[in-house]
């Protein structure tokens, strides 16, 4: 043990005092929505803030599930989320595989062409791309929303720069026992992938439930509508129902929250390992 | 990067010369391994590549096509030639939420950069209660957006939010009317977004920083290096990586902004205004509300030259 200096010592009471300050700014606006979410919309904003409500509102938890089909768009986030996230994992780590480990033809210039798609923003041709799956016939369906997210680049690009990290030889001695690829993808490759793979989860999870222009555009019926588009369009009508709004809020984020608490503990080492850090 | 071309060697690492005359003359069977071996890894791309390809690549073709042309979804398209191009750069929106797009990325990439890096630093000494800290972090960034949004509204309301009573109670008499006042909704958003991004942020330089190798600030330590220099000759020249990479993702990430402000400026109806309108808004809106998708294309030109530009000099700069 090092014995530390009083100017050390004055530097770490700083950096708490610092974490300290910094946990307040990102925690209270959550611990705020807590407590608004018992409270009736006249006490929202008294001041100073009561943090835990005298006669906690537990009516709001109850009546936001009457005021919109709250269960209809959690339904479906979850729905779409869940299949988006398996399909991007499946998918991604498949194709990364024959990136990362197998030689064949054209394999520089298809690697460059997802490359290059990573830097073009979905923004920029998501209008031409809405008229083709209209045209398909796919406007109004989850099915669209599903094409929209599950093929990212992002996500093969990922998995290949964690498996560049996984020594050939596995892969090599795998072989000469006679593991088919397939088998070596699936028993060798997968299994070590854990921290990749949880980091992907968290991003594709996230972002599809938090997606917002996607279903914008595609999902204009109501029962089609996903958790964000719901929620949004009941602030966009009742915007002075504060304790409602704030309920709805804290239930729209409890998955998000439980996925991401769950895989955490992989998060900084699948950054790391995935180098998405440049 | 390199860009001459590697000269091939003409000898094999034994020394001796490589004949280039003889060619190698695959077996029957030789062949058909490769071939079995290249449809194995086609086998593998083939579920992400069908998908990609034909909703990512063919739509990217598409709105480079569609820019130079009228169609409004329904009638036959035709040829417009440079007209959409003319219409949007005398559009006083289009040119608004531009100027708009470029404030908010001006504003949030340097703070962000700054306040991540700073975070991840602290969050990489041995601190008690550290998980916990990294953890509380990344709330903003997976909160969903709706809700979070949603909370800074009533904490940045002008006349009754805790922040504002907060700064009454401080004795500032007119405290700013944030996200409703034109001079102010940008720098709001500023806030909110570098408040939503700097948890994630922080954990890629965190991935970065635990990429040092230790060895060089044992080496300072010896040699009697302060905390300060260390900072400043070993961690910033050891993340330029992970700082070039970071920006490029920000950079992009913030010219496509588009949900953030509409749920913080768009109230109720959700439209933006001249002072917060951005370049995504307007692509939006030129297609899904005008349904001019040759305007909307050529706006979402403009998007795609930005972020190809801005990528191009970062990459030149970084290779200075």
């Amino acid at each position: 043990m090092m014995i530390e200096s009083t100017g050390q010592k004055i530097l770490r009471v700083l950096l708490y005092v610092f974490l300290v300050i910094m946990a307040a700014v990102m925690l209270l606006p959550f611990l705020w929505m807590l407590s608004a979410s018992l409270k009736q919309d006249r006490d929202v904003f008294t001041f100073p803030i009561q943090w835990i409500p005298e006669n906690p509102e537990w009516s709001n938890y109850s009546r936001i599930w009457t005021q919109i089909p709250l269960l209809t768009y959690i339904f479906n986030t979850f729905k779409l989320t869940i299949i988006v996230t398996l399909l991007q994992l499946f998918t991604s780590s498949f194709a990364a595989y024959a990136f990362s480990k197998l030689r064949f033809k054209l394999r520089n210039t298809l690697f460059l062409g997802y490359i290059a798609t990573i830097a073009v923003p979905w923004q920029a041709y998501m209008v031409p791309q809405f008229m083709m799956l209209r045209g398909m016939g796919l406007n109004n369906t989850h099915l669209a929303i599903i094409i929209l997210q599950a093929f990212s680049a992002f996500g093969v690009f990922m998995m290949k720069q964690f498996y560049e990290g996984v020594p050939t030889e596995l892969c090599e001695a795998a072989r000469i026992d006679g593991m088919t690829e397939y088998g070596i993808y699936a028993k060798i490759m997968l299994p070590l992938a854990k921290p990749a793979l949880s980091t992907l989860t968290i991003f594709t999870f996230v972002n599809t439930w938090n997606d917002f222009l996607g279903p914008y555009i595609y999902l204009t019926r109501d029962s089609l509508k996903t958790i964000q588009l719901g929620l949004r369009s009941f602030i966009g009508q009742y915007s002075s129902e504060y304790g409602l709004i704030m309920a709805g809020s804290v239930v729209t984020m409890i998955p998000v929250l439980v996925v991401f608490l769950s895989l955490q503990k992989y998060f900084v080492e699948g950054v790391a390992a995935s180098g998405l850090k440049g | 990067m390199n860009n001459k071309k590697e000269n091939i060697p003409a000898f094999t690492a034994d020394g001796l010369p490589i004949d280039r005359s003889i060619k190698i003359v695959k077996t029957k069977a030789a062949k058909r391994a490769e071939i079995k071996l290249n449809l194995i890894a086609y086998s593998f791309l083939a579920p992400n590549f069908i998908g990609f390809a034909v909703f990512t690549l063919v739509p990217i073709v598409f709105a480079f096509a569609l820019a130079f042309l009228n169609w409004n979804g329904n009638t036959a398209m035709t040829w417009a030639g440079l007209d959409n191009f003319r219409y949007i750069f005398s559009n006083e929106m289009f040119l608004a939420s531009l100027r708009n797009t470029f404030v908010y990325t001006i504003g949030t990439v340097p703070l962000t950069l700054v306040v991540s890096l700073f975070l991840a630093i602290v969050l990489n000494q041995k601190l008690k209660g550290r998980n916990f800290f990294r953890t509380v972090s990344f709330f903003p960034y997976v909160g969903s957006l709706v809700a979070i949004t949603a909370v800074w509204n009533m904490l940045f309301n002008p006349s009754m939010g805790p922040i504002n009573e907060m700064l009454r109670a401080l004795g500032v008499e007119n405290p700013p009317r944030w996200i409703a006042d034109n001079d102010w909704a940008m720098f709001t958003i500023v806030l909110f977004s570098i408040w939503k991004y700097m948890g994630y942020y922080m954990v890629i330089y965190l991935a970065g920083l635990q990429g040092i190798n230790t060895e060089l600030y044992e080496a300072s330590s010896i040699d009697g290096v302060n905390t300060w220099q260390k900072f400043w000759y070993i961690t910033l020249p050891q993340l330029k990586n992970t700082t070039f990479f970071i920006l490029i993702m920000l950079t992009i990430q913030c010219f496509k902004v588009y949900d953030i402000v509409y749920m913080l400026a768009g109230a109720g109806s959700g439209a933006l205004s001249e002072a917060t309108t951005v370049l995504v808004y307007e692509i939006y809106n030129s297609a899904f509300r005008y349904w001019r998708l040759g305007v909307a294309s050529a706006e979402a030109l403009v998007l795609f030259a930005i972020v190809l530009a801005v990528t191009i000099i970062q990459f030149r700069l970084d290779k200075e």
